[in-house]
């Protein structure tokens, strides 16, 4: 028997950890999202295949300019001290992946807003001259498209990675503490961004070729699952404790029915008869994606909370 | 130079709470949280049961990742005993210095800003003891610097057997338990 009583009851500290509520993992939701459409994206940009993928190209970019806001606006209703936000831009931590994310943010907007400059949409011509002198300029030089592209996917992938190690590198929670989370968000993220295009891009081409990446996303993102999860199973007892939260605990039920049935299996089975003609594009498999990512990062958020050293030594 | 900190017999401690009404009283802690608490740690098989009450707070860690993860610098070392301290106009509330604290030792207080144990620096820095230290009725807190081997604390860390808490993470706490 092990059995610890204490006075301390801090609110959100106790019984429980519950410090991140719905904004953080909707953040590293958006975040991810955000990253996988500037590798697309990016991608699209650099092999010169925009005119063949209009929605990832030229849509896309200005799509995620909103989006990341209103995922850095869910982080900032995070924050406890919001007046004090400016405080991160006044320093640089190295050891801190919050500091290094907060400045990757501030390099991902010009990186997006240069990709949103090589095709101003028809609506928006004119509305700001100088934008139409830029993306004119950027026209002529062929080599500037293409590291625009090279930018974008460099961003997303660390922005990508980063959404991972702010949480993987908290060893204080067992659940996050490995080093497949970054990998884990990055491909889900990449997962998500292509079901996204998958579900609004009305060229047919461009929605079967998004739905075969989707289908390869979500094929890498199952061993790279395993892999997280066997990592832990093989690591030491509080990261045992930690994978059966996910496994057969508390939370196993949303993970294995929310996560990887209706997140990752239906739809790849899904998309693969879709990919093979046998049914439909619907919207269907990339509203399943798009919400299992979600998923994902609210079971990943709060499972690591609730693992903790102590309270995992007791469990034994 | 100094590393400051603080050995707890357990086997005098009888969890009377004093030190944590000592802490809230000097340190104006607000109403619902701790800077620091009693913990009773029960282990064994009835009827050979063992019963240990601590008195916890910050551990006051030399590789202290709420420090490390800080992403402003609000977090910091005090070049004073390398106690940890969080400067409050410097944080923003991220809360990452919680959640990376295997000891969950911090909060939120009231304000926005992370809260903690500050070994009373200001008392410290007169040479006063912490105020936990100074109320403890049987004695049982003993605070002082590790880095001088005639000080209280090295002599009893000398001379008893002593556990510190969850040192399987790594982060070399400085609070001391006798046992």
């Amino acid at each position: 028997m092990h059995e610890l009583t204490t006075t301390r009851h801090n609110e959100l500290v106790d019984p429980v950890l519950h410090i991140w509520g719905w904004e953080i993992p909707v953040y590293l939701f958006i975040g991810g999202l955000v990253a996988g459409i500037m590798i697309i994206s990016g991608y699209f940009t650099l092999k010169g295949q925009f005119k063949k993928n209009p929605f990832s190209s030229f849509y896309l970019p200005h799509v995620s300019l909103i989006l990341l806001s209103l995922g850095m606006f869910s982080l900032f209703l995070d924050l406890e001290h919001k007046l004090y936000v400016w405080r991160l831009y006044t320093t640089f931590k190295i050891a801190s992946p919050m500091s290094w994310g907060a400045w990757i943010l501030i390099l991902v907007y010009p990186a997006l807003f240069l990709n949103t400059l090589i095709r101003i949409p028809d609506r928006f011509k004119g509305v700001v001259p100088i934008f139409d002198r830029l993306s004119a300029r950027i026209n002529e030089h062929p080599f500037l498209i293409k590291n625009i592209g090279v930018l974008n996917i460099l961003l997303g992938i660390l922005l990508g990675m980063y959404t991972g190690v702010l949480l993987s590198s908290i060893g204080a929670r067992p659940l996050w503490n490995s080093a497949m989370l970054w990998m884990l968000f990055l491909v889900s993220g990449l997962s998500s961004a292509a079901a996204f295009v998958h579900m609004i891009a009305r060229d047919k081409y461009e929605r079967q070729l998004l739905a075969k990446a989707d289908n390869a996303f979500l094929t890498l993102e199952i061993f790279v699952i395993g892999g997280f999860i066997s990592g832990l199973l093989t690591s030491t007892s509080v990261h045992i404790e930690a994978a059966k939260l996910l496994l057969n605990g508390p939370y196993a039920a949303v993970f294995w029915v929310f996560v990887i049935g209706l997140g990752i299996i239906i739809p790849l089975f899904l998309q693969l008869l879709a990919v093979n003609e046998k049914v439909k594009h619907t919207a269907l498999p990339p509203l399943l994606v798009l919400s299992g990512g979600l998923i994902l990062r609210f079971v990943i958020v709060y499972a690591g909370q609730y693992s903790h050293y102590m309270h995992q030594a007791l469990s034994r | 130079m100094a590393r400051f900190g603080m050995v707890i017999d357990t086997v005098k401690c009888v969890g009377c709470m004093d030190c944590v009404v000592a802490c809230k009283t000097e340190n104006g802690v607000p109403e619902g949280f701790n800077r620091d608490w009693i913990t009773q740690d029960v282990t064994g098989r009835n009827p050979s049961l063992h019963m240990e009450i601590r008195s916890e707070r910050c551990n006051q860690c030399e590789n202290p990742p709420c420090v490390y993860c800080c992403p402003t610098g609000a977090s910091h070392v005090h070049e004073i005993g390398g106690v940890v301290l969080v400067e409050h106009n410097m944080c923003i509330g991220c809360k990452a210095c919680l959640a990376s604290c295997p000891y969950d030792a911090r909060f939120i207080h009231p304000d926005g800003y992370a809260d903690k144990c500050t070994f009373c620096i200001h008392r410290v820095e007169k040479s006063i003891d912490p105020a936990c230290v100074s109320v403890c009725p049987t004695h049982c807190m003993t605070f002082g610097d590790l880095e001088d081997p005639n000080s209280p604390v090295s002599k009893l860390l000398a001379s008893r057997k002593y556990h510190t808490l969850i040192p399987e993470a790594g982060t070399k706490p400085h609070i001391y338990y006798l046992v």
